[in-house]
């Protein structure tokens, strides 16, 4: 039974006589011993060189689908080399496992194997295909977006406030504590490293300036950014996602629910709306970390912090930042969106999509802040 | 139909899983108390009982899945408390679950499903890896061309068979099915309970089954255990259960789908 089988192992004697060769097992032909029995079939095989060969189970203490199967495989194979062979002596349970696992060949798919300089063609081709697909479906997704958005607002009953506060909730004012945290923290290290370059030319004053026009027109925004992408645009492509695992989405669909509107349209107008606010709060937060900064390594006193600060700094300059959020918003919502529904049936599917939302996120926002860049320098904003 | 078996009686028989005053209980709650089990080798018990009064809980115990606040549960001879971590994993060989919902890793084929406990467990050459996971797909009747199949892309009773499968991997002495037929259509249902009971037959296993199919129970169930109020109400062949005047019993087995199966089953 399950303890004593251990202690042994299959054993095997071939006995000779005349034209026949008898091989006499005894032990455990299980799938405990799997090498043995893999062995000790092989010695029968190479033993059986003439005639007719019998394999006597008789001393067979336990035979299991694995014994079974490698017997029968080797009687199979010596068949096709022309030797008969027969078992004898097998129980009657045995005898119902040998018939049961029968040996056939369970054919092999034929696995075709390019060379590495085809596999790295067809890689790129992929990724280029995948690249212009993911335009083409963004673009797509935009107009539905925009189709449905035009639905709500020509019919406000269909506006779900109740989802968009909600949303609202989770995405700003939930992310306020780590926001303000990282944008302080942020600010207080450019102005230190600022302070540590200007001192050389007697420029100190100007960490002011750098640390004022930094924040607005790019810190605040980016790191607000980066930070609902990765919190936020990942739940949304793990909760969109997961819906679609469990068919809820397609449940929406069955009660004539739009799952754009229901669900995907509130998220991405609580985006926009959030991640202004949320600009301007790390902005603050940062403007506040660089100036306790100054006035510790730089002795920039408050009020000298915020007079230089108002002259420096227009109205212009807190705008170019502000105007950036609603783009990054609604970039980070596409994406984690369209992530989220292409989730096929796995955990790993999940995983994989959550990880690509964030990171194609992540650098569609770096991007589009430089294309911004380039433009308010065209306009000389 | 299956021509039901009449077992031996039962003093005659080895015991293989004995449970023993068990009580188990989630916070302020007690679902199992004094609960106790006889499961002989080489039966089909199938164990009934109402949403609720934990037959999955009297499972997972025997798993070793949710604690037990008192008791013993004796498997194959040996105290499951008692088991050092390697015997342990020695014992969990000789058990197959069949899980309600099949739980396949989603991430893997169904050939590279089955071949997970056998990869784990045992020293085997790739080629007896793939043969054997082809022949336990074959067995429960799934073809060939599913080995290759993701679970996603698998029907219920699909799902079923690949599960039972993956439970087969080891060859166990033991398979513990949970409602194996929810979800199935009755025909497929009818299937699956025949294929239970040919591959109980083959491949000499001990089968304990929970299950709300009174088909089930009429056409390859040996025994049946009935829990209610934390304990075994009743067990026996389904003569005991039909003669049996507990009320939740007589409703179970006397009502209007129980009248169907019996026509059907008899």
């Amino acid at each position: 039974m399950a303890q004593g089988t251990l202690a042994q192992e299959p054993q095997l004697r071939i006995e000779r006589a005349g034209n026949k060769v008898t091989a006499v097992l005894a032990g455990p032909w299980t799938a405990e011993h799997a090498r043995t029995v893999e062995a000790l079939t092989s010695e029968i095989a190479e033993q059986a060189d003439r005639g007719h060969l019998i394999i006597d189970l008789s001393g067979v203490q336990r035979l299991d689908t694995l014994g079974a199967w490698v017997l029968d495989r080797t009687r199979h194979e010596l068949g096709e080399k022309g030797l008969a062979s027969d078992f004898v002596n097998a129980t009657q349970e045995q005898h119902i496992l040998l018939n049961e696992v029968a040996y056939r060949g369970f054919q092999e798919k034929p696995k075709a194997k390019p060379s590495r300089f085809v596999d790295f063609l067809v890689d790129v081709g992929e990724t280029v295909a995948g690249a212009g697909s993911d335009l083409v479906r963004g673009v797509a997704f935009l107009g539905e977006l925009v189709a449905a958005f035009i639905r709500v607002v020509t019919h406000p009953r269909r506006f779900r406030g109740t989802a968009v506060i909600n949303q609202l909730e989770q995405i700003a004012y939930r992310g306020v504590p780590i926001i303000v945290l990282i944008s302080f923290l942020v600010g207080a290290i450019v102005a230190q490293q600022g302070i540590f370059q200007l001192v050389k030319f007697g420029a100190t004053p100007f960490v002011v300036d750098l640390i004022g026009i930094l924040v607005m027109r790019e810190l605040g925004v980016l790191l607000t950014s980066i930070m609902v992408a990765g919190r936020s645009g990942s739940a949304f492509t793990a909760e969109i996602g997961s819906m679609k695992m469990r068919e809820e989405i397609d449940a929406l669909r069955v009660m004539g629910l739009d799952p754009i509107e229901v669900l995907i349209l509130p998220r991405i107008l609580a985006l926009i709306i959030g991640l202004p606010l949320l600009t301007f709060i790390a902005s603050i937060a940062a403007l506040m970390g660089g100036g306790v900064t100054a006035w510790i390594y730089g002795d920039i006193s408050p009020d000298v912090f915020l007079t230089r600060l108002r002259a420096s700094i227009g109205f212009n300059t807190f705008m170019v930042g502000l105007i950036k959020a609603p783009f990054m918003a609604m970039v980070i919502g596409i994406i984690a969106t369209l992530e989220g529904l292409a989730v096929q049936g796995s955990a790993e599917s999940l995983g994989r999509h959550v990880t690509s939302s964030v990171v194609k996120a992540i650098f569609m926002v770096i991007v589009l802040d430089g294309l911004f860049a380039m433009f308010f320098a065209a306009i000389r904003y | 139909m299956l021509e039901r078996r009449h077992p031996a009686p039962a003093k005659d028989r080895e015991v293989i899983i004995r449970v023993r005053d068990v009580e188990v209980g989630f916070g302020e709650k007690t679902i199992l108390k004094g609960l106790d089990l006889d499961v002989y080798r080489g039966e089909i018990l199938g164990f009934v009982g109402a949403s609720g009064q934990g037959k999955s809980v009297l499972t997972r115990a025997i798993l070793g899945l949710v604690p037990k606040r008192a008791g013993t549960i004796e498997v194959l001879g040996q105290n499951l408390d008692d088991l050092s971590p390697s015997e342990r994993r020695m014992m969990e060989r000789h058990w197959g679950v069949l899980f309600q919902q099949g739980a396949l890793f989603s991430a893997l084929t169904v050939k590279q499903n089955v071949q997970v406990p056998m990869r784990e467990h045992l020293n085997l050459s790739e080629r007896l890896l793939d043969e054997l996971a082809m022949l336990k797909i074959e067995m429960v009747g799934l073809k060939p061309d599913a080995a290759d199949k993701l679970p996603s892309e698998l029907s219920g009773g699909m799902i079923k068979r690949a599960a039972l499968a993956r439970a087969l991997a080891l060859d166990p002495d033991i398979v513990f099915l949970d409602e194996p037929t929810s979800g199935l259509d009755p025909i497929g249902a009818g299937d699956f309970d025949e294929l239970i009971a040919t591959l109980q037959r083959t491949l000499g296993l001990t089968v304990f089954m929970v299950t709300h199919d009174l088909d089930s129970l009429y056409t390859v169930c040996d025994r049946i255990a009935a829990l209610g109020e934390g304990k075994i109400l009743a067990e026996g062949p389904i003569e005991a259960m039909l003669a049996s005047d507990h009320p939740w019993l007589r409703s179970y087995f006397h009502g209007k789908r129980a009248r169907a199966a019996m026509a059907g089953g008899a």
